[in-house]
């Protein structure tokens, strides 16, 4: 650097002093990470697969805004808490709990990571840094549930769920009510298996509903497993979560689909912007979170134009399948006639609707 | 109570205990050679997915469960390594290969998730495996045949023959084992890769035959199930056999009952009984010393020869 001239001091000077903006302005455009945990492993094909979906199309829309992580096969108990921290410690700043099951856990490490922000899945406890979020599955229940009910030939729909938690106790109703709307005599045999990914288990339980005469089952749980057996068995079903088909290509009426992707993007968003505060979200058919796949061929045009009309009902706000009048198992009217469930109901609701026979 | 459901009823029982008394069976001959390798859960899982992964590839089953079964023993091997020919503590060792086991399924896995497989089915032609009654007998995979045939051919080898009386030698005293010349470090290797082997094909039964695609961590458990009937069955091939079977019951049970209607138990109780039943287990079997079905005397013991 033989002829360093004032002008190329003064350039560098320049590009010095603007160096520590730069550093700052770096540390400020860090991107966001954003942590999951999840349930299953995110090869479940089903629950944990839908959320895993969804965070990769928010990775995918916000570039390099956003950096994400998850912890796959968290427990819904104590040792949630110790990840959540860990999480939060690492300096995650948005934080997805994508099952029920850790509803107190998120809220007590929310309480000592205040300048996080948690996001709870289907509970409904809030706090100041606590948004809950679900998506009314039930809307996709009610449109199965028709079909259901209008392929059943044994008038017995059989129901294979988890645990019964508020949102699985939903789409049993739903279900039910949906199906008694087009056979008024349809009974739903409910088993739950204690369970949210199990295969073996899923398809015992599958199996045993068969043998009990069920000739339409629907699938609570999150593996395809229950599907593939209904194939082998010559009886129906529905895909949970996302489109099975290809696991059982007779067997699959239809499928309700979870799109969790759209709801991942706007938060990661609202926190980037500085804008984001404690809600709750319950995004339907109508939002496009709850999306029902296309039927199956044997399903006959008459079912489909029932289903469709369920779901045309809900994105036009004119339909509800917890409208009234219901009664309980024991035949007790829960809702008045003409009356609807409010979602504040509908999210502790630990009853289930006439027809259902459950343990 | 028609004679077809009852027919039902023992074909889903048959069919949830086959994957747990393999494994168990397997588990059985490792911890007669005085091994504990607490690695069911991973090798089952290495077996489930090439089992799933070579059927997948080649289109032939039988392939798919010979690479299982070699998956699952080259799985064990490495365990046999770490405790056999460097003394590492077989406890941590063996849980290290489960979540060996898991993490690797799950990578080699991640790429055949949602596909699924045509189930492996009865060998008999359909007239006896279709037919309303015999399917009882003749409806099964070929899986569940030979986890009997497996569990009968272990007692009747660890109980009448000479192989595997020294086997019973080499986990109950390695050392007097060792001065007659037997090659304690070399049955300890062959059990384990046999258990393994085993272990493997316990896992191919869940994705090839119970739900025929490949999930993360379909096994859900059951691999620590099978260790537990080995403890259950106080480490007799006849015990295990029942253990298994009543396993089996108690669950088709659990969802009949529900299914009907009757709870029989809360739902917690349940979910509470796996460690429930493991605790029993722990007590009758701190209580039973001096009587029979104890557990072999070395094991969970590295063996270091000396002289």
């Amino acid at each position: 650097m033989t002829n360093f001239t004032r002008r190329d001091f003064v350039k560098t000077a320049a590009a010095a002093s603007v160096l520590p903006v730069l550093g700052t302005s770096a540390r400020a455009a860090d991107p966001l990470k954003v942590a999951f945990i999840y349930l299953g492993p995110v090869g479940d094909y089903g629950w944990t697969w839908a959320h895993d979906k969804g965070r990769k199309e928010m990775e995918a829309a916000l570039g390099g805004q956003v950096k994400s992580t998850y912890v796959e096969n968290v427990k819904e108990d104590a040792s949630a808490i110790p990840i959540l921290r860990d999480l939060a410690r690492q300096g995650n700043k948005l934080i997805f709990a994508t099952s029920f099951g850790y509803m107190d856990q998120v809220l007590e490490v929310a309480k000592e990571f205040p300048d996080v922000k948690f996001e709870h899945c289907t509970g409904f406890k809030r706090a100041a840094n606590v948004t809950t979020y679900n998506s009314r599955f039930h809307e996709g229940r009610a449109v199965t549930g028709t079909v259901a009910g209008k392929i059943s030939k044994s008038g017995v729909i059989g129901y294979l769920g988890s645990f019964k938690i508020p949102e699985v106790v939903m789409g049993v109703n739903a279900f039910t009510l949906a199906a008694q709307a087009v056979n008024p005599k349809i009974q739903t045999k409910l088993v739950m298996i204690d369970s949210w990914f199990d295969p073996a288990k899923e398809t015992a339980a599958t199996e045993t509903l068969a043998n009990l005469g069920c000739d339409v089952i629907a699938t609570h749980t999150d593996s395809p497993a229950p599907l593939q057996l209904c194939q082998k068995k010559g009886i129906f079903g529905f895909g949970q979560g996302a489109d099975m088909s290809k696991f059982a290509p007779k067997a699959q009426l239809t499928a309700i689909e979870d799109i969790w992707g759209p709801h991942y993007t706007a938060r990661a968003k609202a926190a980037l912007a500085g804008t984001w505060k404690s809600e709750d979200f319950w995004d339907g058919i109508k939002e496009g979170a709850v999306k029902v796949s296309a039927y199956n061929a044997s399903v006959p045009k008459d079912v489909q134009d029932a289903a469709n009309k369920i779901i045309d009902g809900y994105k036009a706000g004119s339909y509800d399948v917890f409208t009234g009048p219901i009664y309980d198992q024991g035949g007790a009217l829960k809702v008045k006639e003409g009356q609807k469930m409010g979602l504040g109901d509908l999210a502790t609701i630990d009853w289930y609707v006439k027809g259902v026979q459950s343990a | 109570m028609t004679m077809t459901f009852i027919i039902d009823a023992l074909v889903t029982i048959i069919g949830i205990t086959t994957p747990i008394l393999l494994a168990a069976s397997g588990e059985l001959v490792v911890e007669k050679s005085g091994v504990i390798n607490l690695g069911v859960e991973g090798m089952m899982l290495v077996g489930a997915i090439a089992g799933f992964a070579v059927t997948f590839e080649t289109g032939n089953p039988w392939l798919g469960i010979a690479v299982a079964m070699l998956a699952g023993s080259l799985a064990s091997l490495i365990f046999g390594v770490l405790v056999l020919s460097f003394g590492a503590n077989q406890v941590a060792t063996g849980l290290a290969l489960t979540i060996f086991g898991i993490g690797l399924s799950s990578l080699i896995g991640s790429n055949y998730v949602g596909i699924a497989l045509e189930g492996v089915e009865s060998p008999f032609p359909s007239v006896l495996s279709a037919d309303p009654f015999w399917r009882l007998i003749f409806g099964h995979s070929p899986f569940v045949y030979f986890a009997i045939f497996l569990i009968l051919a272990i007692g009747y080898f660890l109980n009448k023959t000479r192989a595997g009386l020294v086997l019973r030698a080499v986990g109950e005293n390695d050392h007097s084992a060792h001065s007659i010349g037997y090659s304690v470090l070399g049955i300890r290797y062959a059990a384990i890769a046999f258990g393994g082997a085993i272990a493997g094909l316990a896992g191919a039964d869940f994705s090839m035959v119970i739900s025929p695609l490949w999930a993360e961590q379909m096994t859900a458990g059951r691999g620590w199930i099978a260790l537990a009937l080995v403890v259950f069955a106080g480490w007799r091939a006849g015990p295990l056999l029942a253990g298994a079977y009543f396993f089996g019951v108690l669950m088709a049970l659990e969802l009949y009952a529900k299914a009907s209607g009757y709870a029989i138990m809360p739902s917690q109780f349940w979910a509470a009984m796996p460690y429930l039943i493991a605790v029993i287990v722990l007590a009758i079997i701190s209580s039973r010393d001096g009587r029979g079905g104890k557990a072999p005397a070395c094991l969970g013991k590295p063996f270091i020869p000396n002289g």
